[in-house]
Parts: C-alpha cells; structure tokens; sequence
C-alpha cells in the first residue's frame, strides 16, 4: 500500500492558507514594532544617559537571544503561568517586539540625522515643541532612514518562518507538512523558496536604488 | 495554575551537557565563517569580475542567500538534499546553510569595502613606485580590512544566533541540547532561560573581545 499521496492542485489552498498567514504575521509584526520602535528610538534620542542604558540593555537582550528562543520561552512562560495564548498572537507579540529591537536603532539613527539647526530654526519660526517633532523631525529623519527600514521590514518576513515553532501555520510549517505526505520535498522547497525571493529581492532591489539615489 | 515552582537542579546537573552544547555552536559560527569568508572573497571577485559567467554565478548565489530564510536554507540542506540521496547529517546541514550565508552576505560587506576606496589612491601609489602587490598590502587591504571589520564581527554574531535554528533539525548545538534536555525532565522554562542567558553571554562575550582586537589592531583608527 502507497502510504503517501503525491502533491496534486487541491493543496494549493493549503499553501496559500500558509503564504497568507506568513504576509498577515509579517505585516502586524512590521505595523507594530515600526511604531513601537518609532517611539522607543525618539525616547532615546530625547533621553539622558541613565534611561537610554536601561532601555539599551533591554533592547540588547531582545536583540542578542535567538529569536526561536525567545519564541519558545515566552510560549513556555504564558503556558506555565496559566495563559496560554493563541500561537498567532504569541507569536506577533514576540516577532513584534524583536523587530521593535531593531527597529528603534534604525528611527534613533534617523532622529540623530536632523540637523539640530533645523530644529532650531523650527522652534525660532514660533512652532511647538511637538509641531517640530510632528512637521520637522519625524518627516526628515524618517525619510533619510527608509532603505535601512525596508532592510529591516525584509528581514522580518524571512524571521516570520521561525513562528513556525510554535505552532503557527506559516508558509514553510505548510511545506513541511505537505513534505510528510508527499515525500517530495525538493520541489514543495523550491516552490517555498520562490515566494520568498519574489517578494523579498524586489524590494531589496528598491531599497538599493533609494539608497543610491538618496546618496547623490 | 498560576504558582509555577522552578526547580533549577535539573539544569545544574545538566549544565556540562549545555556548555557542551554551547561549544558545538561557536564550533559550527567559527567553521561556518572561515569557509565563509573565503568564498565571500571569491564570489566579491565574481562580482567585479568582466567575465558575465563569474557574476552571474555570484550573483546568483549572493541574492538567494540575501532573499531567503535561513530557516529554508536550513531545511534545504537537509530534507532537499536528501531527494537526491545525499543525506547530510544535522550538524553539516547548519554548517553548509551557514556557510553559504555567511558567504553571501560577505561577499557583500567585501565588495562595499574594496570599492569604498577611491581609485585616485591606487593611482597615487602606483606613482610613488609601488607594485601591485605592495600597493594593495600597504594601501588598499588595510583601509579596507578596517570598514570590514565590524560587518564581519556583526555576521559572526549572526551566525552564533542563527545556528540556533539547528534546534530543528535535531542538531546537538546548544538550543537543540536545550530541546533535548528539557523534553526528558520537562523543566521547559528553566533549560530554555539559562539557555537564552548563555546565547546572551556568547554574544557579548565576542563582541567584547572583537572590540578589544579592534583596539589593538587599529588603534583607535576605527569607529
């Protein structure tokens, strides 16, 4: 008897089910930790020493623990604590902080690069002190950091595959499983692999040419 | 639930198992990034390179591992491989997914190094008598070795955390000790904290003595 059934075009809806979990995890992380990081990265800009090394340490953590264990504890952790949550929501929590880390660098570098003068003449022509985050600083300092946050979002959509631990179904975990019906494992990769590459290169392609453009 | 008690004697006594564990993760980083490098020089040399063969091949090689997981680079390795009959072991598995990151994203780091210094220098010390050889030894290769340096530590770092993903595989590296240690005492959160500590401890402690040989080597000629 032939255990296994080979790939035919009724699994095209389970793949997508997992390209569209990967694109819905990968966009709440990106919506989320943007706008965290945005404000953790103002908060150091703004800050004195003492909270900006609280808050560097904790970033470094997020940053310097792989994100599969984090993953893993954090799931253990609610489990244990006796709120075990959604693999789905688990998982934005943790991906949404982690991009946070990363985040927050790329928007403080950003709110470094505004020249202070700016802010300065901002203030002199009779605008708030928010009216200069909201019209001068935010604007300017995003704009010049945008290829390092496409760099980053990109990088997000490649980690979203590690939700994967915790029983999320994303694109690869979809794979995997179609992997253990169908043995065939090379072309389900490749095919995996593609989606990745489509989306990924395109916009890495775009991010160099801003940069280049930028740099002129 | 709510009253979890740690109990941290089981991971004590298992503590020479993770250090094991640790050391085949700075194992597989290092290997990984050696072999790396060289073929990140190679495929820096294919992509400025005029023959269309060479740049197409580096090309190639440096957008999949730029644009892909780890994680399906890892599983290619492993269970693709394994459709052509070739069945790679878990530990060479991570190894080749790392090293053929580690080389793409170099290879990268190194193009960007070599081409950030003016060709006007080159020039310049062709005309004070140099030959070729003592003009990248003295000029070129050590303003360039100086921008590469923190990218280079930066993917070490890298390839400390990303082979972790070895845990999924059944690699015996320290997440994948962790899995296997915590699923025969169940003390889940306990392994996976001083596990998470000890990835934390790895990458500070090679930060720091990066930046140590930085101060060494360049002498503060370095940001």
């Amino acid at each position: 008897m032939n255990l296994f059934t080979p790939l035919s075009w009724n699994d095209t809806g389970f793949i997508l089910t997992g390209i569209l979990n990967t694109v819905y995890i990968s966009v709440v992380a990106i919506i989320v930790g943007s706008l965290l990081g945005l404000l953790v990265g103002f908060i150091r800009a703004e800050s004195n020493k003492s909270v900006n090394m609280f808050l560097g340490a904790f970033l470094d953590i997020l940053r310097s623990v792989p994100l599969i264990i984090q993953l893993i504890l954090f799931t253990t952790f609610i489990g244990a604590m006796g709120y075990p949550l959604d693999p789905f929501v688990a998982g934005s929590i943790i991906l949404s902080l982690y991009t946070m880390a990363f985040m927050s660098e790329v928007f403080r570098s950003g709110f470094d690069s505004v020249p202070e003068n700016m802010v300065k003449a901002a203030r002199s022509l009779g605008m708030t002190y928010m009216q200069t985050v909201r019209y001068v600083r935010v604007p300017i300092g995003m704009r010049a950091v945008f290829p390092s946050w496409l760099g980053v979002a990109l990088s997000v959509i490649k980690d979203s595959a590690l939700v994967s631990v915790i029983g999320y179904m994303e694109l690869l975990r979809t794979a995997e499983q179609l992997i253990s019906r169908t043995q065939q494992p090379l072309m389900i990769l490749i095919g995996v692999g593609l989606f990745y590459f489509m989306i990924s290169y395109p916009l890495s392609r775009y991010g160099k040419y801003v940069e280049r453009k930028m740099e002129i | 639930m709510n009253n979890y008690e740690f109990h941290w004697n089981v991971v004590f006594d298992a503590f020479p198992q993770l250090l094991a564990g640790a050391f085949t993760t700075l194992h597989v980083s290092v290997l990984s990034m050696l072999v790396g490098i060289v073929i990140a020089v190679l495929l820096a040399l294919g992509k400025m390179s005029n023959s269309k063969v060479f740049y197409h091949i580096a090309n190639v090689w440096v957008e999949i591992a730029r644009n892909t997981p780890a994680l399906f680079l890892i599983y290619m390795a492993y269970f693709g491989l394994g459709a052509y009959g070739i069945h790679l072991s878990p530990y060479f598995a991570v190894f080749s997914a790392l090293v053929f990151i580690n080389a793409g994203y170099l290879a990268e780091t190194f193009r960007g190094g070599f081409q950030s210094i003016p060709t006007t220098q080159y020039s310049a010390a062709k005309s004070l008598g140099m030959n070729n050889i003592k003009v990248y030894r003295y000029v070129i290769l050590p303003q360039m070795f100086r921008r590469i340096y923190h990218p280079m530590t930066n993917q070490f770092v890298w390839s400390i955390l990303m082979s972790s993903l070895g845990i999924l595989v059944g690699m015996d590296e320290l997440s994948g000790e962790t899995q296997r240690l915590q699923s025969t005492s169940f003390r889940t959160l306990e392994f996976f904290m001083v596990a998470a500590v000890m990835y934390f401890v790895m990458t500070k402690l090679v930060l720091f003595i990066s930046s140590l040989i930085a101060k060494r080597v360049f002498k503060g000629e370095i940001s």
